[in-house]
């Protein structure tokens, strides 16, 4: 992979070039502590320190209510009119946010294609940022802190500039379009990286075993545990709705006024919800919370693992940062493997 | 841009009134071309799509052996099936699918097949029923245990008379509560599997029905020495897209519209 070099005093001329590339999105603090990737004009608005976004980056391309087409009683199905081809930068991008369109893509691929979600996907260009962990980031034991994919350019932050790794084709045309901003990586700036890399790896504080983890769900399948944890749940689906990777949803018509238009909306949903599993007639599945809560560990430390060889988790933290029932992702898995002592371990710093 | 979301239009070209909650429409694809993507096996699901209600999941009841209409039989129960049971023959309609898997027609080859079915779950077993019959010589002999709640809850009475009358199909009909001038068996149909006691040997069996009721037709079935893998269960389960991606049907790693719904 091309490596180069872009001096922290290049940023701003640099992210105004990339404005030909399309309408830029980035991180901006949004209330107290709190971040949102919005609009932005200018480099400076860029809140780059950021630990996490309110909302994943599945808000553009998996909106949370998308038209799929509209109908008309006399004359039948249209698409719904959308321009899906839109180019859109997203600027800042952490790499478990980037891992985990990784993971949307798995999902909305194979023998039917999302069209809704891919044309989309394939109008958007990613740049990467390093980041830091914070007290909820386990990242790292999901394989998710790195993105090896998933992004035309990646910055790591090493100080007075950024280490840039080109991912792809437009991002080598990112560069092109301003070559004199950017320099060859040198020997400073490659021991600056590692330096920043090894320093980023003792400040995980948090730690999952994934190895096994699916066998050992299997074992505790009738565990008191979810009982417990279907008790403290109150089932109102914020995981869900900010979890980077769930993208279970709903399929609804909406009829117009007069009676004989309307539309068909893919709309978010969560496997936490009531009626999630409920079906005509009453007949309810997962008639109970615990049932649920259960649900959603299973399909995503379990069932995806078995159907798409990883967990469709990326270590985030945002479920637990929201959770009301201050329930913690880490901690129940931590316990359904019977360990005590959760905080990282020295050996467990790299898998 | 392909659109996965998009039904098929279809016409209703005939209603068949089954008991007092479930009707069969007979469909026929407008387009041509669609008719001519719109290919399917056994055991198969489609959406049916109401304009402004909603979608809901069906197994295909009819057989691709007899191509000139698709058949779905619809309980009303919700919403949708309410919607459904509202329309008349000449309405449009939205079809999406085939979806799923499909019962493993030649590996039934040469079997002889034992088909137990409740309630509306005969319409799955009624198209892999009459794909055996259009080919007949292909496979052994067939029995069939059915029952529903009351005799008014048996649906496709005028078939499961044909049936009877045919050669080597033994029917076997039931109901767990009899009612009017009924004077054929009551009793729960594990139970008249029982009594009926189809021979296990290169036989295998295929159940559809409530689930309460394919839990002890396997049991009965595996003392009947029926090996696990001799059984063949179709599943429901909440659908919304049919394409393995909605997660409703999401069972441990199976998706029941994607890895099934047959089993």
């Amino acid at each position: 992979m091309k490596v180069l070099t872009l001096s922290k005093k290049n940023a701003t001329p640099f992210f105004e070039a990339l404005k030909s590339f399309g309408k830029t999105y980035g991180p901006v603090e949004k209330g107290e502590k709190a971040y949102s990737f919005q609009p932005v004009e200018s480099f400076s608005q860029l809140a780059l320190d950021y630990k996490r976004t309110i909302l994943p980056l599945k808000k553009f391309f998996y909106k949370p209510c998308q038209p799929v087409f509209h109908f008309n009683k006399d004359s039948g199905y249209q698409p719904a009119e959308e321009d899906l081809e839109e180019k859109i930068v997203l600027f800042g991008v952490h790499p478990c946010d980037i891992n985990a369109l990784n993971i949307l893509d798995l999902v909305n691929s194979g023998p039917y294609v999302d069209n809704y979600y891919f044309v989309k996907r394939q109008n958007n260009l990613i740049i990467g940022i390093s980041c830091m962990p914070d007290e909820l980031c386990f990242c790292r034991s999901m394989s998710t802190d790195f993105a090896e994919t998933g992004f035309d350019l990646f910055l790591s932050d090493i100080g007075d500039s950024y280490v840039v790794r080109v991912g792809t084709g437009i991002g080598d045309d990112m560069v092109n379009a301003v070559p004199d901003l950017f320099s060859p990586i040198d020997e400073e700036s490659s021991r600056a990286y590692k330096d920043s890399s090894n320093e980023r790896s003792a400040m995980f504080q948090r730690y999952i075993e994934l190895s096994d983890l699916p066998e050992i769900m299997d074992l505790e399948f009738h565990s008191e545990l979810w009982e417990k944890l279907g008790e403290r749940c109150l089932a109102c689906g914020s995981c869900s709705m900010i979890c980077p990777t769930c993208n279970c949803y709903n399929i609804i018509d909406k009829l117009n006024l007069d009676q004989k238009t309307g539309e068909r909306i893919r709309q978010w949903d969560s496997c936490l919800f009531k009626d999630f599993a409920e079906v005509s007639g009453g007949h309810n599945f997962r008639s109970k919370r615990a049932s649920r809560v259960q649900q959603r560990y299973l399909h995503k430390q379990q069932g995806f693992v078995e159907q798409y060889g990883r967990p469709s988790c990326v270590g985030c933290g945002r479920c637990t940062m929201v959770c009301p029932a201050k329930i913690d992702i880490v901690e129940i898995l931590h316990t359904i493997r019977g360990e005590r002592n959760h905080r990282r371990r020295k050996s467990d710093r790299r898998r | 841009m392909t659109n996965i979301y998009t039904p098929y239009l279809a016409k209703i070209k005939k209603i068949i009134k089954e008991t007092h909650d479930v009707k069969t429409f007979q469909l026929e694809l407008v387009n041509p071309e669609s008719k001519k993507k719109f290919n399917y096996q056994p055991g198969q699901f489609a959406e049916f799509s109401v304009f402004g209600v909603g979608e809901s999941t069906f197994c295909l009841a009819s057989t691709p052996t007899r191509p000139e209409v698709l058949e779905c039989s619809v309980k009303k129960a919700g919403k949708v099936t309410s919607a459904i049971h509202e329309l008349w023959e000449g309405d449009t309609v939205g079809i999406r699918g085939p979806y799923g898997n499909n019962f493993p027609v030649k590996q039934l080859k040469g079997k002889n097949l034992v088909f137990v079915g409740g309630g509306i779950g005969l319409a799955p077993l009624r198209s892999l029923i009459n794909f055996v019959l259009d080919n007949r010589g292909d496979y052994g002999n067939i029995c069939l245990v059915y029952g529903a709640r009351t005799p008014g809850d048996l649906v496709y009475k005028k078939e499961l008379e044909d049936w009877d009358k045919t050669p080597d199909f033994a029917t076997h009909i039931t109901v767990d509560k009899s009612a009017g001038n009924w004077k054929g068996t009551v009793g729960f149909v594990p139970v008249i599997l029982g009594e009926v006691a189809p021979g296990a040997e290169n036989a295998v069996a295929i159940t559809c029905g409530p689930p309460i009721m394919i839990k002890f037709v396997v049991k009965e079935l595996s003392e009947l020495g029926f090996k696990a893998a001799d059984i063949i269960t179709t599943l429901e389960m909440k659908m919304k897209c049919g394409l393995g991606k909605c997660g409703r049907c999401n069972i441990g790693k199976v998706y029941v519209c994607k890895d099934g719904p047959v089993f």
